[in-house]
């Protein structure tokens, strides 16, 4: 550690980030991941990297505590959303979020999503996406280090080893410790613990998809549908395996985020970064209380390192083990305040925070990162996207109609020589009651206009046909003109016969013989 | 990955990590190890594919393909899948069977599951005469219209479509023959009866030779002022459609040398649920008359009227 040519000079950083960030103008372009780093190369026949576990040491302090908090509230919201209700009448459910697939709506709270309204989903999901590089381009990997679940349930994994089988040296002990009866059976109870959680995490999925307490009584007496059962199943597996024995594999490994991400960091990101021109070169206190000048601020303890969920060592650099989760950040301040040195030697923050510090300037306030270009062409992009729903929500209209023309026959003669033509109508009403709707003809002089279930001696320019709560109702609607009359458009009007009184209408082509 | 132990790799500076030796344009390869569970992944997926071909037809031979242990053929699953959608037709089947033809319209649900039964039917069955849309072309009565030969309530088209018209293999098919003039009227007794017909329906003035040719030959088929009669399956002859065609030459012909379209029986070929599906579609198409108690009413009068 105390080779001189390991010291990084007063530029390593930036040397350092020019090679992990893909474009920061260094020489190797490919980000590497933090598990092969340092490990012997000697072994050039050797098939695969031998899997290290994470025994990460429990450590307190503000981020500690803000990664409580986000886990309290992102698991709150997931356990507890299914049971929220909403009143919705006699005609829906009354399940404040529910996606029902088998009728194909999507409710969520005052929001009915019908599937042509897909696009308010579509919506959302590309609000997502781009909040995602919002948030990065705001404060980094924030994402990976609090929010995603894959982080949120190995957090909780984690904390149940340290519950059962102590903190990270315990841990460690009893992972190289024989395989002996009272081994087995604390991991079986710790292994069962994890199906336990892996359980109630699939189980609570399959409740936004039905109505929770019918499916929660169902599920137990085993009534539940198959795909209940299959669905549970499977997530409890995968939950079992990422959070319980994967973990932080799937961050470096599978997941595509982290490579995504390394592309949109740049010098204005705010990155979990060790100060290295502060704390190198390092070496134990002992060492550096005999010779102050010759060392920097990090006294090699590595309790950095053994806090961090990943495995990985912050002192080399950004890397894509990192989920910037702050941990480190918690423990090296700590030790620096037991040994009275300024805290922050590992802290949040930019690389252009970290050349002006270098070179003795005052820090920047935080918030400022947050004003750069990027962050706030994003966030306008993301509120148009937003704005554009609310308002497409606001004023969307709850009564639709499509005609589809039959192509074949285009059009028919009827005994006393007039023309008909025969159309597909779909009437769609959104509201959850029914409601009489009127369809009127425009244009087309002389025509009228009967249905499959109103009689042609019924026939007359307009019709009122009663459509039922949330549904589409297919009308068979029959329009004949008089002899004589040419190929032209007309217009199908459908108007609800209540105080909404709301209208769509359609213009369609009307076929007859010696047209085209 | 062929070593020599001699010339060991370069090692990647910053990552230490050795190449691979690969170049492209300037960007090496670094020998970066999987994890142990992503080798254990590949073999998985080794072994399944070995399993795979052995337990389904894999390994192209001589004639065939190996059949696989399994016996798993495309043929099969189809057979498995039509069993099961007939199955899943048969309580739907079951219901129309127990239900009189003239109730389903009062059952909209049921009615509806009987006009998309009798649309498949209509497609394997019928189109190749009546065509796809059910238009019919000369000599092949269009079914979307308000014109009937022999009735166009639910039971009517039902009677029809059983036994046939003018079907030699079923003693119960309905016959009507239009006999033929040919010889029996001067060629200006045809043009002027030809000229009374159109005027029936609008078509050009009539006269008196026509008119009096009618009365004494037509008539008692075709009603005084053409109505037609379907009892007898006798065509409507004031109306805008023509099975034959409304010009002068194809009148002509057809009172000289009438056609005589035959519409098979469909009882033996089809069960009787699946004939009176096709009723139902047929029906539905737009012209299907309603009450079949109150259908013959009009026919008869017309009838009597002479």
């Amino acid at each position: 550690m105390s080779n001189p040519d390991d010291r990084p000079s007063a530029s390593g950083t930036q040397d350092r980030w020019a090679k992990a960030v893909p474009g920061g103008g260094g020489g190797t372009a490919a980000p590497h991941t933090s598990a092969p780093r340092k490990s012997a190369p000697a072994a050039a026949d050797q098939l695969y990297e031998k899997h290290k576990t994470v025994h990460n040491k429990r450590i307190d302090g503000p981020f500690r505590r803000f990664k409580w908090l986000v886990m309290l509230i992102t698991l709150g919201i997931y356990y507890v959303t299914p049971w929220l209700r909403w009143d919705r009448g006699p005609y829906a459910p009354d399940q404040a979020v529910l996606i029902d697939l088998a009728n194909r709506r999507f409710y969520m709270f005052g929001i009915e999503i019908w599937p042509h309204e897909f696009y308010f989903v579509a919506g959302l999901l590309i609000m997502a996406g781009i909040g995602l590089f919002l948030v990065t381009s705001a404060v980094g990997r924030a994402w990976c280090g609090y929010a995603c679940p894959q982080t949120v349930w190995t957090d909780l994994f984690q904390h149940i080893d340290r519950l059962i089988d102590g903190d990270r040296n315990a841990r460690i002990r009893l992972d190289k410790a024989p395989w002996t009866a009272s081994k087995l059976a604390r991991r079986l109870f710790k292994w069962s613990i994890y199906l336990a959680i892996a359980f109630a995490t699939g189980g609570a999925w399959i409740l936004y998809f039905a109505d929770a307490p019918t499916l929660f009584r169902d599920f137990f007496t085993l009534q539940a549908a198959p795909v209940a059962y299959g669905t549970v199943a499977i997530l409890t597996a995968t939950t079992f395996a990422l959070g319980g024995f994967m973990r932080e594999q799937v961050c470096i490994y599978m997941c595509p985020w982290p490579r995504i991400q390394t592309a949109m960091l740049d010098e204005k990101s705010l990155i979990v970064t060790y100060k290295d021109w502060r704390g190198e070169p390092r070496g134990s206190l002992k060492k550096a209380e005999k010779n102050p000048e010759a060392f920097g601020d990090c006294i090699d303890c590595l309790q950095c390192v053994a806090v961090c969920p990943t495995g990985i060592d912050i002192r080399e650099g950004p890397q894509i083990g990192c989920i910037t989760c702050a941990l480190c950040i918690d423990a090296c301040d700590r030790v620096m305040k037991d040994i009275g040195r300024p805290r922050g030697l590992i802290d949040y923050a930019t690389l252009d925070d970290c050349k002006a510090e270098q070179a003795g300037e005052a820090p920047r306030p935080a918030w400022k990162a947050l004003l750069h270009p990027r962050t706030l062409v994003y966030f306008t992009i993301w509120g148009s996207i937003g704005l554009a729903l609310l308002f497409a929500l606001g004023t969307r209209n709850r009564t639709d109609l499509t005609v589809s023309p039959d192509r074949n026959p285009p059009f028919m003669l009827l005994r006393d020589g007039s023309v008909r033509n025969a159309y597909t109508l779909k009437l769609r009403n959104m509201e959850g009651r029914p409601r009489a709707m009127e369809i009127a003809l425009e244009g087309l002089p002389g025509a009228v206009l009967w249905t499959d279930t109103i009689p042609q001696g019924s026939a007359a320019r307009s019709q009122v046909v009663e459509v039922p709560a949330d549904l589409t109702q297919t009308v068979r609607a029959y329009v004949a003109a008089p002899a004589g009359t040419g190929e032209q458009n007309f217009t199908f009007v459908l108007t609800s016969q209540d105080e909404q009184a709301e209208s769509d209408s359609e213009e369609t082509l009307f076929t007859a013989p010696g047209g085209q | 990955m062929a070593n020599d132990p001699n010339t060991p790799n370069r090692i990647d500076e910053p990552t230490g990590t050795e190449f691979v030796g690969h170049e492209w344009d300037g960007i090496e390869e670094l020998n970066t190890p999987l994890p142990r569970w992503w080798l254990w992944t590949f073999y998985a997926t080794v072994v399944w594919a070995l399993a795979y071909s052995v337990a389904y037809p894999a390994w192209p031979m001589l004639s065939r393909a190996t059949e696989g242990v399994l016996g798993w053929t495309s043929r099969g699953q189809l057979m498995e899948e039509m069993g099961a959608a007939d199955a899943a037709h048969q309580t739907v089947k079951e219901q129309l069977a127990a239900v009189d033809i003239i109730k389903w319209q009062d059952n909209p649900e049921l009615m509806q599951k009987a006009v998309a039964g009798g649309a498949a039917a209509f497609k394997v069955n019928c189109v190749q005469c009546h065509g796809s849309g059910a238009a019919g072309s000369a000599g092949y009565p269009n079914l979307n219209d308000d014109d009937w030969l022999w009735g166009g309530d639910i039971e009517a088209i039902e009677l029809t479509i059983k036994h046939g018209i003018r079907w030699d293999g079923d003693s119960q098919s309905r016959t009507s023959l239009m006999p033929g003039f040919d010889g029996i009227f001067s060629d200006a007794q045809v043009t002027s009866l030809v000229g009374h017909v159109r005027s029936l329906s609008g078509q050009g003035e009539s006269n008196t030779t026509g008119a009096q040719l009618y009365a004494d030959n037509c008539l008692a088929c075709h009603g005084p002022a053409g109505g037609g009669d379907r009892l007898q399956g006798a065509p409507a002859l004031n109306d805008a459609i023509w099975l034959y065609g409304s010009d002068a030459a194809n009148i002509r012909t057809q009172i000289l040398r009438p056609r005589h379209g035959v519409m098979p029986g469909w009882q033996d070929r089809l069960d009787p649920v699946t004939v009176k599906m096709l009723a139902a579609y047929v029906h539905s198409l737009g012209g299907g008359e309603q009450v079949p108690a109150m259908a013959p009413e009009p026919v008869t009068e017309d009838n009597v009227q002479p």
